[in-house]
């Protein structure tokens, strides 16, 4: 029964996935640790397994509707690794208060910049509510090279 | 591709990757809020692009945590993983047929959510 709780748990976790681009750990270990009993860094660390593989689905979904910049992509996601090493020093190094509360400015700063996009007129912004993806932008536009490249 | 652009992408990975090692959030949480915010993508540009970049930092850190640590349920991942694959394949059909800034929306109650659970948390 725990499984199957699990289960529809992490189905939910994907599907916020594909809905708005997170890897969905954010779901998949509370469905672990609280559903499954499991410690919380074997959660954590299978978690990245789940992530991977459902990264790898949702992207292949996305490269289908035009959605990837792949370029973009890779230099993100291979200068990552250089953060997370960053982060995990300043983590040993920093007051986790301080820590917590940059990031909050940050998730803050943030949201108000995507309030400002859905609410306000930004001349910047390609997307308008209901245009399809994507699919080649210019050589000036933000999205660089185009997607699916 | 312009070195600036480069080095501003490079900076958003960095940035990702160490709120990852910080909070072990996912590196989506920091990319797409960026990319829409910064780099003035589409929506759903940012958030397929989000999820080809998640690709390489899950597999590195599932790696060292498998490979090095031994932390990884392997049997448990890929039994979860299957209901998750079906999720992100409707969640990202959904995607498409939802108003494109709903996704900014979304994302912007989520990242209030995430700044108060940082500061009471």
């Amino acid at each position: 029964m725990d499984i199957a709780i699990a289960c529809l748990i992490c189905f939910i976790g994907g599907l916020v996935a594909g809905l708005i681009g997170v890897g969905g750990g954010i779901v998949f270990v509370p469905a672990m640790t609280a559903v499954l009993s499991k410690g919380q860094v074997e959660a954590e660390s299978t978690s990245l397994l789940m992530i991977a593989l459902v990264s790898v689905v949702g992207t292949w979904r996305q490269i289908g509707y035009g959605n990837v910049n792949l370029k973009d992509a890779a230099v993100i996601g291979l200068l990552s690794p250089v953060g997370v090493l960053i982060g995990v020093v300043a983590a040993n190094a920093l007051p986790e208060r301080a820590l917590r509360i940059g990031f909050a400015m940050l998730a803050l700063y943030m949201a108000y910049r995507l309030l400002k996009r859905v609410f306000g007129n930004d001349p910047h912004d390609p997307a308008e509510p209901g245009t399809e993806p994507l699919a080649d932008p210019g050589p000036d536009s933000p999205a660089g090279s185009g997607a699916s490249t | 591709m312009e070195s600036r652009r480069i080095i501003g992408l490079a900076a958003v990975g960095t940035l990702a990757g160490a709120f990852s090692g910080l909070f072990g959030v996912g590196g989506g949480t920091v990319i797409v809020p960026m990319l829409i915010a910064l780099y003035h993508y589409g929506d759903r540009l940012a958030t397929g692009t989000s999820l080809a970049a998640i690709i390489v930092i899950a597999l590195l850190a599932a790696a060292m945590q498998g490979g090095i640590y031994g932390n990884v349920d392997v049997g448990t991942g890929l039994i979860l993983a299957g209901p998750a694959i079906v999720g992100v394949i409707g969640g990202t059909a959904i995607q498409q047929r939802i108003p494109e800034k709903s996704v900014s929306l979304i994302f912007a109650v989520l990242l209030i959510g995430v700044a108060i659970e940082m500061v009471v948390g």
